[in-house]
């Protein structure tokens, strides 16, 4: 391990890169990559793709099976899509029902480019605010796409009866999210995740009562069967007696989510996992822009060491919510000492630090760039609360619309609040601080949604592909429905239509037998183990780790740091885990077991990604790389790529592979949301 | 000001559905009053392990009040003693030191014991597949603001729309009765005029499906919407008996 | 049939049989009212639903009511009761919103049919089944003759005002209940038909009760004993004119309040 003395005053981590991973090997010919982005001006791509892409015969499709995991908006709309267009569909959920996807806990809302407010939004304007969301680095390709099928998205959703926030003319309403400068987003009250899922959730029942999508709930995912190179099935693990059960399809989607929980901390649900991904990359697909991790700026501070999540404010309280610090320090120390209330201090005394530093967006700036702001307060020590933590007043909304319409449009989310913080936000001011909450990066995908293996193909937040650096409010349900709806069912097609002549498989074969037997000796040598820490000790352990050095700020040091500190993590599991229970039942401890096994290979590959990326874009921001006036200092010329990570063995060091990202469309310039 | 307190709990403990179950009581001291419910119990959990017991099983997932997965009739009262909320929206401060609380499953013969505290709610997927949504296939939608909807019945619509299929409408009424879940659906439904094409056929047939699968006879003692976490309202149930009624007599 | 088969169904039937007895016992309390303020009214409202045809039709319908509402009854309980599980919950706490009647209604159903059997005996049975058997003595068709003998025994009273209270409780639950069932409710009406049923209920029950203190009062002060419309074997009555409020006893026997009133005084 690297001597962090050593690495004092060193930013560019090239030089030391070498310890943890193979970097060079890029540019050799064999590691090329290719991401199959269609010919033709962006306007054309898709529809050029469709134009001509191979498709399947309604005849055929009906032999052909198809494995998706995962019941969230990506894998409920690709299946119920699948099977309404003839495959046999299977489909996976951990859950109790496939309608508990952590999707459902979606608020704000869902973008889309239908300019009903006749505000000047277009196809290019959406496509242009997420590629600069995302900090140049997204692909340009999948991003115009995305754009293009959003009308779509609302479309499939209203004929769904999703009941949609309406004018009373009885029109669709909309409202602004961060990062836009027109009101693009569609919402039903704070719970458009909800409703969307439920949409999707009803067309997958739909399919379900024909038989043409096979539902299996409480179950999960433990590996992928490869046979002769290509994703066959997969192994998964009955939650319900520990029973482990083989399912053999022609192509198996992955729909499983991110790895927002390698923090332990973070507004994902409890059962969130990143196994699926990792599963995948053991068996050769490779894992993307893995340090892009969104830290949401509005959530519930934490309370104590017991906490087990934390809970996300909707984004759309920064359309009335004004946030601010004391101005005086002396001011914070008081608040935090419980000498002075928030509503002590007076206006001239409070820094409005967006509105300060970002004329233009004031509280409306992208998610990453709130969040470090509220950061760098804190730690400059105007921090309130326990000190991590800064507020966001709703007196100024009161004072301008009336308490009642503010009850109209978050009374929902201050209720939340109320009840989670014991504080009555019309009131006081809520104290907000940021928190892990979506991953950008995640399984490398082509144009087709297809991973680097063969048949396997991965949709919603569990691929890296749409936003870049940093994802912008209401754009994950965009994302993750266009893939369901709009994108993978066109697509796979492509793959599948030379599968045609391939028979449905069976699943005693010597790949399924090995697969099973693998999972089953991982499960065995866990349980070996008896020492004396249970699963979630081991995972909060990983997440300071993980919240403190590869969080919001990072630094070549940071970094190198928590790469040493997993391997004592690491240790810790391998050595002192105790799972209570047996194998061969229902085992929620070995359930968190297995998944923690993996978030330590996900947050080391975390680490590596972070460390090897010496710039700062989007989310990912390294202190060593900042503007003199504290923004991101990117650095296209040597990093305008998206890093692919090459799994080469349980000890070895992954190969890193780039695909180099062209705009053609959008001219590449600094973020900038100040003016 | 957050303080800690010790608590007593008693937790229905069964191996498996046929299996029979039991209370066992357990003392937790220095629970913080800003932990949520759910957060106590994985301090119980936690304990438990430590002694190399098998931990209290019991779902949940979103810890946000909106998935609908954690369940648990806590003192009496399904999701806890405070109205409108999930038992993982519940906190300590509700309750005080040296308090004894009883925490039992879903009592219904529709949600059998899977372990402990955890219930297979699987009925509600069933039901909702035999007709809880639109006939039609992913791309054939119209423009979405081809038919006005009024705000209004889109609002009464949402209403409807934010059941979070939970489960403690059945485990509150005496009756093991679904009535509020799937009137929730098809008022949804029977509200948008996407919907109400299908209207009939999809209150026949949820209602069949409904009885199917033994969950009780509403006798509106409307138990259901008083437990409920999402506040669904009762009419729900009345506009269901309409939607099946004006089906029945239709045909 | 889906009236059996389903669920929404059998609350249906349940709807209807007890809308009917709802207005029902409403026509019976008020025929009732007759008795207080006229005898001879009431004997010829108990003749013209003696043995005729078409009151021994609308008995037959009311029995068929009585007996569906009943076994529907009896069948969703068992039903519902399977439907709950085997394991029934250790603390059970009723939120505020419940009314209590809601979920004891086979229970009170159960008392109020306690109290019709004890008076279908004391009636019915001497009365329209009495007819259909050809007893005529006593006159099957002099209900205030009936009315005397029943509320001269202490218990009658009791039972029937149990049996009152027990139909309050199942009557203000099953009014707004029916409406509910049949889905003719909404947010708007549900509050509204709930007010609605309290005092519908109340008053109906109120009616009843008035009328079997009133009863028991004059069975007890052998009012009737006298009245010739009650017992024909006594003389006939005089009209007197009352003296005032106050005279309740003596003469009057507490039919006349105001002075210069014309009251019957039975000698």
């Amino acid at each position: 391990m690297a001597d962090i003395k050593k690495l004092e005053g060193m930013i560019d981590s090239t030089p030391i890169m070498k310890d943890y991973a193979d970097i060079e090997s890029a540019k050799l010919p064999e590691y090329q990559i290719d991401s199959k982005i269609p010919e033709g001006p962006i306007d054309q791509k898709w529809t050029n793709y469709k134009a001509h892409q191979k498709l399947v015969n309604p005849a055929n499709k009906r032999k052909l099976d198809i494995i998706v995991v995962g019941t969230g908006l990506a894998g409920a709309s690709a299946a119920s899509t699948l099977a309404e267009l003839g495959f046999n569909v299977w489909n996976f959920c951990i859950q109790d029902s496939p309608r508990r996807a952590h999707s459902i806990a979606a608020q704000g809302g869902i973008n889309a480019a239908k300019d009903y407010q006749n505000d000047g939004d277009s196809v290019y304007r959406l496509f242009y605010d997420t590629v600069k969301g995302g900090d140049f680095r997204s692909r340009e390709a999948n991003v115009y796409r995305l754009a293009e099928v959003s009308n779509n998205i609302i479309d499939q959703c209203v004929q769904q009866g999703v009941p949609f926030a309406r004018e009373y003319g009885g029109l669709l309403a909309n409202r602004s999210f961060g990062g836009a400068q027109v009101s693009r987003t569609f919402y039903a009250k704070g719970q458009t995740g909800q409703q969307l899922l439920l949409g999707a959730y009803s067309s997958l029942n739909r399919q379900i009562e024909k038989g043409q999508v096979r539902s299996f709930n409480r179950r999960e995912m433990l590996d992928v069967v490869m046979i002769d190179g290509r994703a066959r099935g997969i192994i998964v693990r009955n939650l319900v007696n520990g029973k482990l059960e083989r399912y053999a399809a022609h192509a198996v989607v992955l729909a499983t989510g991110g790895y927002g929980r390698t923090f332990f901390l973070s507004t994902n649900a409890m059962g969130c996992n990143g196994s699926a991904a990792i599963q995948a990359f053991k068996k050769g697909a490779y894992l993307s822009n893995l340090a892009f991790t969104q830290i949401h700026p509005t959530c519930i501070p934490v309370h104590g060491e017991d906490q087990s999540k934390l809970t996300l404010m909707s984004e759309s309280l920064r359309n009335d919510g004004r946030i601010w610090v004391p101005k005086k320090k002396e001011d914070a120390e008081a608040i935090r000492a419980g000498l002075k209330k928030p509503t002590d201090i007076p206006d001239q005394d409070r820094d409005f630090y967006l509105e300060r530093r970002y004329p233009a967006f004031g509280n409306l700036c992208p998610r990453d760039i709130a969040s470090r702001a509220a950061k760098e307060r804190c730690d400059a020590g105007y921090g309130v609360g326990t000190g991590n933590a800064v507020y966001l007043d709703f007196k100024y909304a009161i004072q301008r619309l009336g308490e009642d319409a503010v009850r109209d449009r978050y009374g929902n989310l201050f209720d939340m609040y109320q009840m989670i913080s014991d504080d009555n936000p019309y009131e006081t001011p809520m104290m907000i601080f940021p928190a892990s909450h979506y991953t950008m990066g995640g399984i490398w995908v082509d144009y087709e949604l297809q991973t680097s293996i063969k048949g396997l193909f991965a949709i919603g937040e569990c691929n890296f592909s749409d936003h870049g650096a940093n994802r912008l409010g209401a754009s994950a349900l965009m994302q993750g429905l266009a893939d369901g709806y709009f994108v993978l069912p066109y697509t796979m097609q492509n793959y599948l239509s030379d599968q045609i002549a391939v028979p449905h498989f069976t699943t005693d074969t010597p790949e399924f037998d090995e697969a099973e037997k693998a999972v089953r000796r991982r499960i065995e040598k866990l349980m070996a183990i008896k020492g004396t820490k249970s699963p979630d000790e081991i995972h909060k352990r990983l997440g300071h780790v993980m919240w403190n050095l590869v969080g919001m700020g990072r630094t070549l040091q940071s970094l190198v740091k928590a790469l040493d500190e997993l391997e004592d993590v690491k240790k810790e599991f391998y050595t002192d885990l105790r799972i209570v229970g047996s194998a061969d039942d229902l085992n929620t401890e070995l359930e968190k077991a297995l998944r923690l096994e993996d978030f330590l290979v996900m947050a080391k590959m975390m680490a590596i990604d972070a460390l090897h990326r010496n710039e700062s874009c989007g989310a990912h921001f390294r202190e060593e790389y900042q503007t003199p006036d504290g923004e991101a200092a990117r650095d296209d010329e040597h990093y305008m790529y998206v890093s692919c990570w090459k799994y080469t063995g349980e000890n070895e060091k992954p190969i890193l592979l780039k695909e180099p990202l062209k705009y053609e469309a959008i001219k590449v310039q600094t973020r900038n949301y100040k003016s | 000001m957050e303080t800690t307190i010790s608590v007593n709990l008693k937790i229905w403990r069964q191996r498996g559905p046929k299996e029979k179950g039991q209370f066992v009581n357990y003392h937790l001291d220095n629970v913080s009053t800003g932990s949520s419910f759910l957060e106590m119990l994985d301090m119980l959990n936690q304990q438990l392990v430590e002694k190399g017991e098998e931990p209290v099983v019991f779902d949940s997932d979103c810890r946000e009040g909106i998935c609908g997965m954690c369940s648990l009739y806590i003192n009496g009262h399904p999701h806890g003693p405070v109205q409108g909320i999930t038992t993982c929206q519940l906190h300590m401060r509700k309750f005080s030191d040296g308090d004894t609380i009883t925490i039992e499953p879903w009592r219904s013969a529709a949600f059998p014991v899977i372990r402990d505290l955890m219930v297979d709610r699987n009925a509600f997927d069933k039901i909702q597949q035999a007709g809880g949504y639109v006939s039609f296939n992913c791309g054939g939608a119209p423009d979405a603001n081809a038919t006005p909807i009024s705000k209004e019945i889109a609002d009464v619509a949402m209403d409807s729309a934010t059941c979070i299929g939970c489960g403690a409408c059945v485990a509150a009424c005496k009756n093991g009765s679904a009535m509020l879940f799937v009137s929730a659906k098809v008022s949804q439904f029977a509200l948008l005029p996407q919907g109400k094409v299908e209207a009939a056929r999809r209150a026949r047939a949820m209602v069949r499906r409904m009885d199917e699968l033994g969950f009780g006879n509403c006798t509106n003692t409307g138990a259901c919407a008083a437990e409920c976490p999402k506040n669904v309202p009762l009419s729900n149930i009345a506009r269901l008996n309409r939607e099946f009624l004006k089906a029945k007599f239709k045909d | 049939m889906w009236l059996i088969s389903s669920s929404v169904g059998r609350k249906l039937i349940m709807a209807i049989t007890g809308a009917c007895l709802v207005l029902f016992v409403t026509f019976h309390a008020l025929m009732n009212g007759v008795a207080i303020f006229s005898p001879e009214g009431y004997n010829a409202v108990c003749a013209f639903l003696g043995a005729n045809w078409y009151a021994l039709l609308a008995s037959a319908g009311l029995g068929a009511l009585f007996i569906i509402h009943i076994l529907y009854a009896l069948w969703l309980t068992v039903q519902n009761r399977k439907a709950r599980g085997n394991d029934r919950y250790c603390v059970v706490s009723k939120p505020p919103q419940v009314e209590w009647a809601s979920q004891n209604m086979l229970v009170l159903g159960i008392v109020v049919v306690a109290f019709l059997v004890l008076h279908m005996i004391q009636f019915w049975a001497k009365m329209q089944l009495a007819e259909i058997l050809g007893n005529h003595e006593p006159d099957p068709q002099n209900g205030m003759y009936f009315i005397n003998i029943a509320f001269s025994q202490w218990f009658t009273p009791v039972v029937y005002i149990i049996g009152f209270v027990a139909l309050w409780f199942h009557m203000t639950h099953g009014f707004w209940s029916m409406f509910q069932s049949a889905g003719w409710d909404n947010d708007t009406w549900l509050p509204r038909l709930k007010c609605i049923s309290s005092w519908w209920t109340s008053i109906v029950v109120f009616l009843f009760i008035a009328e079997a203190v009133v009863f028991t009062v004059n069975a007890h002060n052998g009012n009737y004993d006298n009245c010739p419309v009650v017992n024909p074997g006594a003389a006939p009555c005089e009209a007197v004119i009352c003296e005032g409020a106050g005279c309740t006893d003596g003469p009057c026997n507490g039919h006349c309040a105001n002075a210069g009133e014309i009251v019957e005084v039975f000698n």
